[in-house]
């Protein structure tokens, strides 16, 4: 065999395994889907969104558990917007060039992908142990710092792509910067900045590990915001590992509800980022 | 609108420039706020060290070096070490590594040079969509789907055929249960590699394609375009996307909790239970009833806090480095 004829059949080599990686890697990303959808779907019924969560071997619901979930996820949100808008300001319109700016853009990209569950040790000792208990409240704080990073760091780039040619029409018409700030900017930035708040809400609703040390769990009702909270996820982990089968078919019909919500959440996120560039180009 | 319309009276001079006073108070004030909001982007990290190094100081001063490096954690008598979870930690990380590396440079090659261009945007997003899946789904699926197909078909035959190997035999030696260390390694590779091939598809495409035709026309094969110039041009981003995966699934927790057995016993078996730092604390904190318990699963989270920090830093200086290049 010649050296031409070798080399042909390391190419095609080459090309059909980073053909079978990429069949390898869809694979499991069917197989999960698919399973979540056919265990989930076999566990949906009405009454998951109309009754409690149940002691073992009774039948029940997760209406608890949504409705404290999507407290918490809001009022995460409902914290981390502001302030994450106002430090993405701060990194794109104040510190470009200084070295403060890149010091927190860096920090900030590490906090991105610091383990959730070191930031829930954070905010038991924070809020938990200050206050003595586990509350919904320390949960929605806890969910606030993941969330703070993702809405940081679109919020930072998408106003960096705003044309500088705005900035200067309009402080050279005499505006305040502030003023350009949130009538000129936020609005051009703005489905960038929405994608951003979407994408914190995606991470956020099916994190799991921060909340069991502040929301905790709570089998009942409750909607107070000092108290332990229920919500899905920590349901979720409590069913699934528990021996019994309703309450693992249970955690499935949960699992299939908030796999289903993300997805959703990130593909319409996806959506709006690309539709603005279509209008763009 | 307040009235702001220029005029000869001496009144609204007044009026102007108490207005630009307010303007200019204004002004300062929403860049204070701003900066407020970046520092505290800057504070939420080091508090966070703080804290658990804070919470964990009980159980470094009690137990010291030893903490990490002796394997007993035995909550009835308050003995603590970290030995098990570090070890687990980083045992199913590398292995996550050992699958992923390898699969995410294939999908990159594939999703860069290979594949039709209509075909790159569709799966390069479901590739992506791997990475939206929250970590408890892996988890579930992990334990109900993946844990009997390890245990009744994947660990018996490596017990049979790699375990009287030397060596490397004693890593495969075990029950066929099925939840073990290679379980966990294995669903943390299916997690990560979306990050790690989103990261070098990314790369490759900064490669000048001046640079990359001159090698096609000197007659390189597609694979020796990618092999030796690509990967080359593109180190130390590739690097860095490997270390982001790695930061991820050294701190990946639920996903974990599920397939890793939460025993604290050392052995050398990837086919047995184990342990990993975020595992642990995940399992025990609820139940940690005396200080030093608490103190210790502290210490654990600043361990890992640590270890992740440096990883990730790492993992940013080196995409640093290619976005200067690129820029230049």
């Amino acid at each position: 065999m010649n050296l031409y004829t070798r080399r042909r059949i390391r190419n095609v080599l080459a090309l059909v395994i980073s053909g079978a990686t990429t069949v390898f890697a869809l694979f499991w990303l069917f197989w999960i889907l698919w399973t979540t959808f056919s265990y989930g779907v076999s566990a949906l019924s009405p009454s998951l969104f109309t009754q409690m969560t149940p002691p073992p071997g009774d039948e029940g619901g997760l209406l608890n558990a949504l409705v404290g979930s999507a407290m918490m996820s809001l009022l995460a949100i409902a914290i981390g917007t502001p302030l994450g808008v106002a430090a993405g300001t701060f990194l794109a319109e104040y510190a470009q060039h200084r070295p403060i700016g890149s010091i927190i853009r860096f920090v900030n990209d590490i906090l991105l992908s610091a383990p959730s569950i070191v930031l829930g040790l954070f905010v038991y000792t924070l809020v938990v142990a200050q206050m003595g208990h586990f509350s919904a409240l320390a949960g929605a704080i806890a969910l606030s710092f993941i969330a703070l990073p993702v809405i940081v760091r679109t919020t930072d780039e998408m106003l960096r792509l705003v044309p500088s040619a705005m900035r200067e029409a309009a402080l050279s018409l005499g505006v305040p910067q502030w003023k350009v700030t949130v009538q000129v900017l936020y609005r051009a930035a703005m489905p960038g900045i929405v994608t951003g708040v979407l994408l914190a809400l995606a991470r956020i609703s099916g994190e799991t590990a921060p909340l069991l040390f502040t929301a905790l769990n709570n089998q009942y009702w409750s909607t107070d915001l000092l108290a332990p909270i229920a919500n899905l996820p920590v349901v979720i982990f409590q069913y699934a590992m528990s021996p019994y089968p309703e309450w693992n078919a249970m955690a499935w019909a949960g699992a299939f509800i908030l796999t289903l919500f993300v997805l959703l959440l990130s593909i319409s996120a996806r959506a709006i980022l690309l539709r603005k560039k279509m209008t763009h180009e | 609108m307040p009235a702001s319309a220029p005029s000869a009276s001496p009144a609204s001079a007044v009026d102007m420039e108490q207005h630009a006073r307010r303007d200019a108070r204004a002004d300062r004030l929403f860049s204070i706020l701003a900066a407020a909001a970046g520092w505290f982007v800057l504070i939420t990290l080091t508090g966070a060290a703080l804290s658990m190094l804070w919470g964990g100081r009980e159980a470094f001063a009690t137990f010291g070096w030893s903490f990490f490096v002796s394997e007993e954690w035995d909550p009835v008598n308050k003995q603590f070490g970290a030995l098990v979870p570090i070890y687990g930690t980083i045992v199913t990380a590398l292995i996550a590594l050992i699958i992923a590396v390898p699969v995410s440079f294939g999908i990159a090659l594939f999703l860069t040079e290979v594949a039709p261009e209509w075909m790159r945007g569709p799966i390069g997003s479901a590739v992506e969509l791997l990475a939206g899946i929250p970590s408890i789904i892996y988890g579930m699926w992990g334990l109900f789907v993946l844990v009997p197909i390890m245990g009744e078909h994947v660990f018996p035959w490596l017990n049979d055929n790699l375990g009287e190997w030397p060596w490397i035999g004693a890593l495969f030696q075990g029950p066929p249960l099925g939840i073990g260390m290679l379980t966990a390694g294995i669903v943390l590779a299916i997690m990560i590699i979306p990050f790690i091939s989103a990261v070098t598809r990314d790369v490759f495409l900064t490669v000048p394609t001046r640079l990359k035709e001159s090698a096609y026309a000197l007659g390189s094969t597609t694979w020796e375009v990618v092999w030796d110039i690509v990967l080359p041009y593109t180190r130390s981003a590739v690097i860095g996307g490997i270390f982001l995966g790695l930061g991820r699934a050294l701190g990946e927790t639920m996903a974990v909790t599920f397939v890793l057995g939460n025993s604290h016993r050392l052995t050398p078996s990837l086919l047995e239970p184990g342990n990993s730092i975020a595992a642990t604390i995940a399992n025990e904190f609820s139940e940690a009833d005396s200080e030093i318990y608490l103190s210790s699963l502290m210490a654990l989270g600043f361990v890992l806090f640590v270890v992740t920090f440096i990883v990730l830093v790492i993992a940013k200086l080196m995409l640093l480095r290619v976005q200067r290049q690129g820029g230049r």
